[in-house]
């Protein structure tokens, strides 16, 4: 039973959610000075630009931060899953993204652990990047 | 005119030990609006300035509801919203607009009452105000918001410095400690760290214990200048420096998840009031979560970077204590209605005037309120003194 509510793509976050569908994880990546950057919103981190385009990144990272979320109140669309890991995921190329550890028994996480994207499907070919432990 | 000419004058606060509070929050404020004035020996239609957020899940229109509602006709009008820092920016630019001739009587409030709109059945949702930032890149997450950024927080914290639950707990058990000297606190009875430990993680590394409450409340703060205070029938307690800031309202753009902002706010209000760290006599800092009140003791200068635990753990914010913090009982023990902030406010005038009964911190001359809003995002730390 899939209790992950995932918003229908915007405007902005399209390209990102159509490259799922291919189990390709994108990020964005700044035109003039290929900093990458986190979402899809907002402007270049280094030089403020606001030309990006879309681009595959490795789908490696290490957890920079987490918890394990253990109770929640019924009315939240999450309460079912407890407990499951909450980790802000960093990835090789830079850009954090907040997404959740599978795979492996929460006590097992840690700060600095080495991960990799996997992927769960969601409605219309749509795919959420979850992250695993690199064994 | 420096800030240093602006005192707060009045304060006012309303909670219960049942956590409820018997008027709806537009009443409820309109009533620690009316008894801040009072303490201030002001009247309602003094007020030329307003100042309010609105309630941690909404607040279009708040100050002008509320100076409708005073049935005044104000000339300086401030909805600041940084969450539960709002009240300390607040006294910041009351101050400013005090000292530019904007106003002359500033008034600041607050009032919600999660614990009864629940009982009501009113739900109310904190993050629909984040953005599509969180609604898009977080939420689908089930990171759980707030608790869930300050337990990422504190388990970063963990791992770089070594701090321990048991030293976060201490701080949940400092805290209670005053609590049992404010009759109006939810939380009264003493914990132990062990209490802490047992009471259940919620999100690792933080417990039930190490989070605030849920409780109705509110509180108001009347600002002039030291000119006109003098003329009044009031106790002014000086705005010695103030500072604010913020660097982000999505979790995920939280530049460094063991250092805040409250670095750059506490050096900024501190050197405007000419005070270091070790002439602060009470801390009134917002402990939303066990982790809020340690980062703040590091960011703000009370002891090094990583040392917050052990800090903690020594006992110096209870009573008796070094650095008397939280004497009101805080979030953790006395009400959390959804911003703390005012509550910061109102218990440090009432340490500096010698107010604060069975929890009085002798002598107390110098006291910081600093707020936090958001997931560690935004921060305002007022400076406060010369009552005596």
């Amino acid at each position: 039973v899939t209790v992950r509510v995932v918003p229908p793509a915007s405007e902005r976050s399209a390209p990102f959610w159509d490259a799922t569908r291919a189990r390709r994880l994108v990020q964005r990546r700044c035109r003039d000075c290929g900093a990458w950057a986190q979402f899809a919103i907002g402007l270049c981190p280094r030089c403020r630009s606001a030309d990006f385009e879309w681009q595959p990144v490795s789908g490696r990272g290490v957890v920079h931060t987490f918890t394990v979320v253990r109770a929640a109140a019924p009315s939240l669309e999450w309460a079912a899953r407890t407990p499951y890991v909450v980790a802000l995921v960093e990835l090789e190329e830079g850009p954090r993204l907040m997404t959740n550890i599978v795979g492996s028994d929460p006590e097992t996480v840690a700060v600095g652990a080495a991960v990799r994207v996997g992927w769960e499907p969601l409605e219309n070919g749509r795919a959420y990047p979850v992250f695993e432990l690199v064994p | 005119v420096s800030r240093r000419d602006v005192a707060i004058v009045g304060v006012a606060d309303l909670a219960s030990p049942t956590g409820a509070i018997d008027r709806a929050a537009e009443d409820a404020e309109l009533n620690v609006a009316r008894a801040a004035l009072a303490d201030a020996g002001l009247a309602v239609t003094d007020v030329d300035g307003v100042l309010t957020a609105g309630t941690a899940a909404g607040g279009l229109n708040a100050p002008l509801l509320l100076a409708e509602r005073l049935g005044i006709r104000p000339r300086f009008i401030d909805g600041t919203r940084l969450g539960g820092a709002s009240p300390e920016v607040h006294v910041e630019h009351a101050a400013a607009a005090i000292a530019a001739g904007l106003c002359e009587i500033a008034l600041i409030s607050y009032a919600e009452t999660p614990r009864s709109d629940a009982r009501r059945g009113v739900g109310r949702s904190l993050s629909a105000n984040l953005g599509p930032e969180h609604e898009e890149w977080e939420r689908p997450s089930g990171v759980a918001l707030p608790i869930g950024g300050y337990a990422m927080a504190a388990r970063r914290h963990c791992a770089c410095f070594g701090t321990t639950p048991e030293q976060l707990a201490a701080i949940a058990v400092s805290t209670r400690a005053w609590a049992a000297g404010n009759p109006s606190a939810r939380a009264r009875d003493p914990i132990t760290v062990d209490d802490v430990l047992a009471s259940g993680l919620v999100a690792d590394p933080l417990h039930r214990l190490d989070c605030c409450l849920v409780t109705d409340g509110a509180g108001a703060v009347v600002m002039t200048s030291t000119a006109r205070a003098a003329a009044l029938p009031c106790r002014p307690v000086r705005v010695l420096g103030a500072a604010s800031a913020a660097t982000h309202v999505t979790a995920s753009r939280m530049p460094d998840f063991t250092t805040t902002a409250a670095v750059d706010t506490g050096r900024r209000a501190l050197a405007a009031a000419g005070v270091s760290p070790a002439d602060v006599d009470v801390l009134e800092t917002y402990d939303s979560f066990t982790i809020t009140v340690l980062l703040a003791l590091e960011d703000l200068g009370f002891c090094p970077k990583g040392e917050g635990g052990r800090f903690a753990a020594s006992g110096a914010l209870g009573p008796g204590g070094a650095l008397p913090t939280n004497t009101s009982g805080g979030g953790l023990s006395y009400t959390h209605p959804g911003m703390f902030g005012i509550f910061l406010l109102v218990e440090a005038v009432r340490q500096l005037r010698g107010d604060a009964g069975e929890r009085q911190v002798a002598g107390a001359e110098v006291a910081v309120a600093h707020g936090v809003g958001g997931v560690l995002g935004s921060f305002g730390t007022v400076v406060l003194g010369g009552a005596r």
